[in-house]
């Protein structure tokens, strides 16, 4: 996982709330067993005609959206199924992190564990950024993780909120996991001491 | 003098043992307390605040929670299917490491298989190659599978239950959404990515911050032709799909408590598209009954000392939820969607809201998609296909009210209807009890376990442009196929819907 501090990024706008997971990557690329490759497939169904074609009003297919790697959304970004495909697609595409007014949980989760950050901003930065995108479509901005700021292209400066642990983990680029291992003693002296909870199967 | 300074009962080294023996171990820590308070007739009752069921399995599931980091939680049953687990299981290899718990590990084929002849191939090679990956995965590390031959194999939240491995004051988790589906037991149950697969296998834990808890209470009686699915999907329109983020739901109330617990799943299945992390129903003897005897469940003196455990877990009196919510269930009327999320939901006899109703632009969004007009009712809406399965509704009791409306009558011809019942277990019911017959004999598909057209990663789907009547969950652009169209509603409004081709209120043919 590639660490997350301080980056420059152009952002693109889907500015719908409730983008659900089956849009991110619809549930027909889901049968791969790998987690490469699936950013040529992020929003297929929008960025793709029925003929196949790309579909030139979609953003992510203008010119605009070529290197981006902030993606600026609706509320609710992610809600749906818990397919970690949706963070690996977007990853896969280029992007690093999602800006929204509130990201849905599992998405959220899936996000942190693979290097895409979610930035919660309130609705009024939220509103201030569209109109920003809507002005000049292809808007620079800078992400700061461990000072927890977002820099807009007027040079205002908001804060985001982030758990300390994911912070931890995204500026160090770690998974997880190695967290978990360390409390091998503490789960072992669960399992002994709850065996007529755990032993029902 | 105060009880706690008689030295004469108070042991300091025995203290100093249990402390290192329960250090960081929040569980430990209520446990000892609890030792040191026995002695002068301090009761559990008397030391404990009231709590929620979900505090309760929450504060009993947990390993460590250390300042600065999410609590390590403990895994009672960890159900793996073949979409969201090749990764998971890559990773695994990739560390050197080994299941923890295969024991507490369940694996099934549901999402990727065909629900057609199971003595054939399976066409799509991508899909095959999944499948086959998952027997791979299951022999490597050790866990039991449900392969497509075997009597129990069927969707993964239909078999968990149906096996008796799903249990009250569980924690279940699964990589997938609808894994709240298993809280309708008592189960702190819900979905979780393939990342979390991962650390679940390896370590039988997972990281986990604390979520909010909100009681959402069904009161009064059901009115005819008002079952479970319209239960939730008008709680769903009303908190609306990123209604309960962050929280986990208790159902609550005497519609609650009167549902089968089949009905149950279905209304803890859908808390996922109110955003919720999980949702959850009190045990009582309505689930204590249907465990009784499942395979997978405790056993003779087990099983009594499994309810009697199980007795303890509804919400005490006067413990509180962050939030409540009240549905007064007798004025409810059959549901139906009309948009492209399950919060977009109405009364059968409602019009479609009209697009400038909502600022935001979503319901304009949807209804383009949908090719619906706002201000109009449903009802009479040309219907192309029905399907009735899912893990949502494709259990016998769903399957019975939907035989039973369509018994002595015909589907429109130009509909197509499938019934895929959610395991094989149900499938061989369903023919015990003659339901195929009804069904062929109506025009529509009788078919083999799976998710099948609830996710379309099968081949059953929708082709571009249809409008389908579905039992299953979601409503998304192209969720049953690219460019289909969903209509959500419950098996008795999806069977009448077929037999009118067009969408029906129900209550129009019941006697």
């Amino acid at each position: 996982m590639e660490p997350i501090t301080t980056f420059k990024g152009r952002a693109v706008v889907l500015p719908m709330r409730d983008i659900d997971t089956d849009q991110i990557i619809p549930a027909r690329y889901l049968k791969t067993i790998d987690k490469q490759g699936l950013g040529k497939n992020v929003f297929n169904d929008w960025r793709c005609l029925s003929d196949g074609s790309p579909n030139p009003d979609f953003v992510l297919n203008q010119p605009h959206a070529e290197g981006a790697s902030i993606l600026l959304a609706g509320d609710n970004f992610g809600c749906g199924s818990s397919r970690e495909h949706a963070p690996w697609a977007l990853i896969g595409f280029g992007f690093r992190a999602v800006i929204s007014t509130s990201f849905a949980d599992i998405f959220r989760n899936n996000s942190l564990k693979n290097g895409l950050l979610p930035i919660i901003v309130d609705d009024e930065t939220h509103t201030e950024l569209l109109s920003l995108a809507e002005g000049d479509q292809a808007i620079e901005l800078e992400v700061d993780l461990p000072n927890q700021t977002l820099q807009l292209s007027t040079g205002r400066e908001v804060s985001f909120p982030i758990d300390t642990f994911s912070k931890k983990c995204l500026v160090a680029g770690v998974d997880q996991l190695g967290y978990l291992q360390q409390q091998e003693a503490l789960i072992t002296a669960y399992e002994t001491s709850h065996p007529a909870r755990i032993n029902t199967l | 003098m105060h009880p706690l300074h008689r030295k004469d009962v108070i042991n300091p080294e025995r203290l100093l043992s249990l402390a290192r023996a329960r250090r960081h171990n929040c569980t430990g820590a209520a446990a000892l307390f609890q030792q040191l308070l026995e002695p002068f007739g301090y009761t559990k009752k008397t030391v404990s605040r009231p709590k929620t069921l979900f505090e309760k399995i929450w504060d009993e599931h947990l390993v460590v929670h250390e300042a600065g980091s999410p609590a390590v939680l403990f895994i009672g049953l960890h159900l793996v299917h073949e979409v969201t687990s090749p990764q998971a299981f890559q990773g695994l290899r990739d560390l050197g490491l080994k299941v923890r718990r295969p024991d507490l590990t369940q694996a099934t084929l549901d999402h990727s298989i065909p629900t057609t002849d199971r003595s054939l191939p399976i066409l799509d090679p991508i899909a095959a190659r999944q499948v086959d990956q998952m027997r791979i995965n299951c022999h490597e590390f050790g866990i039991p599978l449900q392969d497509l031959d075997d009597e129990y194999q069927g969707i993964v939240h239909v078999i968990g239950p149906e096996l008796g491995l799903t249990q009250p004051g569980m924690t279940v988790v699964c990589g997938d959404s609808h894994t709240s589906t298993h809280g309708a037991f008592g189960a702190l149950a819900f979905g979780i990515g393939s990342t979390e697969v991962q650390h679940v296998l390896a370590t039988q834990c997972l990281l986990q911050d604390k979520p909010k808890s909100c009681e959402i209470r069904f009161d009064g009686n059901p009115p005819a032709g008002v079952v479970a699915k319209d239960l939730v999907l008008a709680m769903i329109a009303q908190i609306g799909v990123g209604g309960g983020t962050g929280q986990v739901l208790e159902y609550t109330g005497s519609a609650i408590r009167s549902l089968s617990m089949e009905a149950r799943m279905t209304v803890c299945n859908m808390s996922i598209e109110g955003g919720a992390r999980a949702g959850m129903i009190a045990p009582d003897d309505t689930t204590f009954e249907y465990l009784a005897g499942r395979e997978r469940a405790p056993q003779q003196t087990a099983w009594d000392q499994a309810v009697e455990r199980w007795r303890q877990l509804p919400t005490d009196e006067g413990a509180e939820y962050d939030r409540q919510i009240t549905i007064d269930v007798a004025s409810l009327e059959p549901m139906i969607t009309y948009g492209t999320n399950p919060g977009m939901g109405i009364p059968i006899t409602q019009p479609v809201p009209d697009p400038a109703s909502d600022a935001s632009g979503a319901v304009g969004k949807a209804l383009d998609y949908m090719q619906l007009e706002g201000g109009r009712s449903l009802l009479g809406h040309p219907v192309d296909v029905v399907f009735i399965g899912s893990c949502t509704n494709s259990r016998i009791s769903d399957l019975r009210i939907a035989a039973d409306l369509l018994k002595g009558r015909k589907i429109n011809p130009k509909v197509r209807m499938l019934v895929v019942p959610g395991s094989e277990q149900i499938k061989k019911q369903a023919e015990a009890e003659n339901l195929p017959e009804v069904f062929k004999a109506a025009g529509a598909e009788w078919r083999e376990a799976g998710c099948s057209m609830c996710i379309g990663m099968n081949g059953d789907q929708l082709d571009p442009g249809q409008y389908c009547v579905s039992t299953s969950n979601r409503n998304f652009e192209g969720r049953q196929g690219k460019g289909g169209r969903t209509f959500l509603a419950s098996p008795l409004t999806a069977a009448a819907s077929a037999v009118n081709g067009a969408i029906t209120d129900v209550r129009t043919m019941m006697d």
